[in-house]
């Protein structure tokens, strides 16, 4: 495997891990419920994206053409918002504390 | 006419259930095609009943540049949440936002709403019984009205254009 794949591979894996502690991270620091939300929709989509990359561009280079990792995207693009808007629909339905600066009103239902 | 919409009631569904087959199958063989195929024609007549007013894509251009404008911005909104994640907690200026919306095709607004959940520091919580508005939690919003603003012409402009561009 030539250098320089080695080397994007590596980045790829990197950025991705990166990515998705931090969105881990956000779930354990961020304040209230609907805020911590963000951190899994995001930071997490663009971590696997990364990783899933990366598993491409390797095992392209190995000789096999490697496409259906994309497949993984897809669905988390697909799933991640409409997990998100559940939980989201959840927490106003139970009326979970929210951080006290948050402007507008949740709805009620 | 009639003969297409009783074998290929959703054309687009079709090309899609191919595409993400071949991916499955992870290579390119008659057999796979053949049976990709099938399965393209045999879904979208099993889940017939579950789109009761099939979407029409009147431009597939403007939905696969609205795709690609997408996917960069979901980078961009990755770096600035990773930011705001990163930065102290008493920065950040959550807020609901009431976000009325023009489009009316129910697949539009589901696209609509995932897309808003996937960009910049924003998730869609919730839709009105009526369809007319979309309840979006924002990370860190500065101006509710210019949020709006921003989704209005950059993401539902181009999707009325894609799906209801014979409405004015």
């Amino acid at each position: 495997m030539p250098d320089l794949i080695e080397w994007l591979v590596a980045g790829l894996l990197l950025t991705g891990s990166l990515f998705a502690l931090i969105g881990s991270f956000g779930l354990f620091k961020l304040p209230d419920f609907y805020m911590r939300l963000h951190g899994p929709t995001k930071a997490t989509t663009l971590g696997v994206g990364a990783l899933v990359l990366g598993s491409m561009l390797y095992f392209s280079s190995t000789g096999e053409l490697g496409l259906h990792e994309l497949l993984i995207s897809i669905f988390l693009f697909m799933t991640a918002p409409t997990s998100a808007s559940m939980l989201a629909k959840a927490a106003m339905q139970l009326q979970v504390r929210r951080e006290g600066r948050t402007r507008g009103e949740p709805w009620k239902h | 006419m009639t003969t297409r919409r009783r074998w290929l009631p959703h054309p687009w569904l079709s090309l899609v259930l191919l595409g993400i087959w071949q991916l499955l199958v992870n290579q390119l063989s008659v057999g796979s095609l053949l049976l990709g195929l099938v399965l393209a024609l045999l879904i979208p007549q099993l889940t017939r009943r579950f789109w009761p007013r099939p979407p029409t894509l009147y431009r597939p251009l403007v939905l696969a540049r609205f795709a690609l404008r997408v996917l960069g911005d979901i980078v961009v909104a990755n770096v600035q949440v990773a930011r705001l994640v990163l930065g102290p907690n008493a920065r950040l200026r959550p807020a609901f936002v009431v976000y009325p919306l023009e489009l009316r095709n129910e697949f539009a607004i589901s696209v609509l709403a995932n897309t808003i959940s996937l960009t910049p520091g924003t998730v869609s919580a919730d839709i009105s019984d009526d369809h007319a508005c979309l309840l979006i939690h924002g990370l860190d919003v500065p101006d509710a009205q210019e949020l709006i603003d921003t989704i209005k012409q950059r993401y539902e402009k181009p999707l009325m254009e894609a799906f209801e561009c014979s409405r004015p």
